[in-house]
């Protein structure tokens, strides 16, 4: 797809859509010839090449910085890294560049795989539902999941191999407890389809939406621990962290989790 | 059907290129034997190759270019047996992903070939003949170790990259797993670390084509005089359609018939996809020798890279600095994706530095060699991202 027919949502906020088509869905079509959408979204972790639309789930570019420089400041410098879903490399780059990481990547999207490789970025196409069985216990420092949980069939799975390949994970999501969606949903009785959540309920490739407490009881139950966790509101800034839960789960759009597995059994 | 007079000139052309190749040419002197893996020493031996482009001061832009079973050094310029363009000239020329007007190409023709590199239609030294079935049985390694000394005659200590795809992706990967330190960047393409079953019995039934050829007596044609062209033929119409796919065939030909309204109740070739195999068939043999064609196959079916690295993939690249970009094509059936995959966890394991690209394409094993867009654009980008990293 080129990047001038992307639509408007592109620019949506923490509702974009278009995380990780399905591969049935990127295997369609005729492929694309631009190597990357110009406009890539920082965390574009879906597929450029897909006939569905490749959607930044982050604000106006301000917003957008602001996210990637937020989890770019969870990770070490020097670190080995995995970015799970890693787009066009953007996120890689900056880690590289800015924190000296020897950063690794996959991708769903063929178009998103080329751009990293032009890029310099060693970054394998794959599928975070299948691939990520491959890798050994703690191969990565840090292993990055931005905006594509809630678009793999099996997060939990999904999660767990995150604890396991890195020894910190970092993950980040849309919220789906956010009032906007909580309005949508009491108020209208309907998914929500807003402009930053443009796709209705069956054309959406995000089949597991949760909100922040849902994934911090998914974290409980797999006995991770949450080392710091940040929400940012509709304008890309931090939801001040001394603010309880519900205030969180109320008014961050997104939510970005560092983690660590607990201890062995436990 | 054949002409025979076209064949045994089109035969002597060939079997001149031999020995005496249009090519620059490398002869090794019983001073530097090649060691094989069969346990001989092939001595005198020669190396046909081609280049392309210019060796910078440093010495730090060749690019070896590995070509596949019946492919030959003449990547980027006319083919002088056929005439027709060379055979990847999509990927390396001037301006293109593998650029001659930034980096210095180099493309030999392999051992046991038959386009100038000492194979089993050179001249034995002992006996004055050809060597036919003397000549001993050749592996990938041994391909890669005479290209080692290919290179350390041109002076070139360390390749910026290599690419090939097939029999040209197991070059690629077992010059990475012999010499990492000599490979910079290394581009295995549409291949495999180890032949599969089913690619191993598609070459059995190619070689026993050719064999079952009364004229190939025992591979002593050469020497008799005759021409296994249609075991050759038949051989090669076989493994031909392994390098297509079920959807391109039935789009290029589906059931049409071939200048002809109807069935014609015979056995002529009625369908179009029939007279193309025979054509395909035909255009080989002009260009190819028997034996080299069942020494090559041989070499493919005894690659198992794992199996020199005791049965682990990633140990053969254990602590590797290459960066590799492992490209494959959803249609091919004859080294699918699912055997890139296993390369690049073997990569990942041992921690180098990997890019996996699928490129879509019905056009299945031989979409390497032609003009795929999503193909070329990604090895222009892997290419040009090294080069940066190199300082070309």
């Amino acid at each position: 797809m080129e990047s001038g027919s992307l639509p408007s949502p592109l620019r949506g906020g923490a509702w974009g859509g278009g995380r990780r088509p399905r591969p049935g869905s990127d295997a369609s079509g005729v492929a694309p010839r631009e190597t990357a959408p110009k406009s890539a979204a920082p965390f574009s972790a879906g597929s450029p090449s897909g006939p569905t639309p490749n959607l930044s789930p982050q604000g106006g570019g301000e917003a957008a910085r602001l996210d990637l420089l937020l989890i770019a400041g969870m990770v070490e410098p020097g670190s080995r890294v995995l970015d799970i879903g890693c787009g066009d490399g953007t996120l890689l780059a900056l880690l590289r560049e800015n924190r000296g990481v020897d950063g690794r990547g996959i991708e769903l999207s063929r178009a998103g795989v080329s751009a990293c490789l032009a890029k310099g970025l060693p970054v394998i196409q794959g599928d975070a539902d299948t691939d990520l069985a491959d890798y050994p216990d703690d191969a990565f420092d840090y292993v990055i999941l931005s905006q594509t949980i809630q678009a793999t069939r099996r997060p939990r799975v999904v999660l767990e191999h995150l604890l396991r390949i890195g020894r910190r994970a970092i993950v980040s999501f849309p919220n789906f407890g956010h009032w906007r969606v909580r309005g949508e949903l009491a108020f209208r009785g309907r998914m929500p389809v807003t402009d930053n959540l443009p796709e209705a309920w069956y054309d959406t490739p995000n089949i597991h939406f949760c909100t922040i407490r849902d994934f911090v009881a998914l974290c409980r139950l797999l006995g991770a621990r949450t080392e710091r966790a940040a929400a940012l509101d509709a304008w890309g800034r931090p939801v001040r962290v001394t603010m309880p839960w519900w205030v969180w789960n109320l008014f961050g759009e997104q939510a970005v989790f560092l983690l660590r597995r607990g201890e062995r059994g436990g | 059907m054949v002409d025979a007079q076209v064949i045994a000139r089109d035969c002597s052309d060939r079997v001149r290129e031999a020995e005496h190749p249009r090519s620059l040419l490398v002869r090794f002197g019983p001073d530097r034997p090649l060691a094989l893996n069969a346990g001989v020493d092939l001595s005198p031996f020669q190396i046909a190759y081609q280049t392309y482009g210019t060796l910078n001061a440093q010495r730090s832009n060749a690019v070896l270019i590995c070509h596949a079973l019946t492919g030959d050094q003449h990547v980027a310029n006319a083919h002088p047996v056929t005439g027709k363009p060379g055979w990847w000239e999509t990927m390396v020329g001037p301006g293109r992903p593998i650029d001659t007007e930034r980096y210095f190409v180099i493309c030999p023709n392999v051992i046991g070939a038959c386009m100038g590199t000492t194979g089993p239609s050179s001249i034995n030294p002992k006996t004055g003949r050809p060597w036919g079935l003397d000549f001993p049985v050749i592996t990938v390694r041994d391909m890669v170790r005479a290209q080692a000394m290919l290179l350390d005659h041109l002076g070139i200590e360390s390749l910026f990259s290599i690419a090939g795809g097939s029999l040209g992706g197991m070059q690629v990967l077992q010059w990475a797993a012999s010499y990492p330190n000599r490979v910079f960047s290394a581009l295995p393409i549409a291949t495999a670390t180890r032949h599969s079953a089913q690619n191993i019995a598609f070459h059995e039934v190619g070689r026993q084509a050719v064999m079952a050829d009364p004229e190939w007596r025992h591979g002593r044609y050469l020497v008799e005089g005759t021409n296994p062209h249609r075991g050759l033929a038949v051989a090669r119409m076989g493994a031909h359609i392994t390098y297509l796919s079920e959807g391109a065939l039935q789009s290029k030909f589906g059931r049409r018939f071939q200048d002809r309204e109807a069935k014609t109740f015979s056995f002529d070739a009625d369908f179009q996809i029939e007279s193309y195999l025979r054509h395909q068939g035909l255009a080989f043999v002009e260009r190819f020798d028997a034996n080299s064609y069942l020494y090559v196959t041989r070499a493919m079916d005894y690659f198992d890279l794992a199996a020199d690295y005791g049965g682990t993939l990633a140990t053969a690249f254990r602590g590797t600095k290459t960066r590799f970009c492992v490209i494959s094509f959803t249609s091919d059936w004859l080294f699918p994706t699912a055997d890139s995959r296993a390369t690049v966890h073997a990569l990942n394991a041992a921690g180098a530095s990997v890019g996996f690209v699928e490129i879509e394409s019905d056009k299945g094993h031989d979409a390497f060699l032609l003009d795929e867009p999503d193909l070329l654009s990604a090895v222009r980008g892997f290419v040009g991202a090294a080069a940066r990293a190199r300082g070309i």
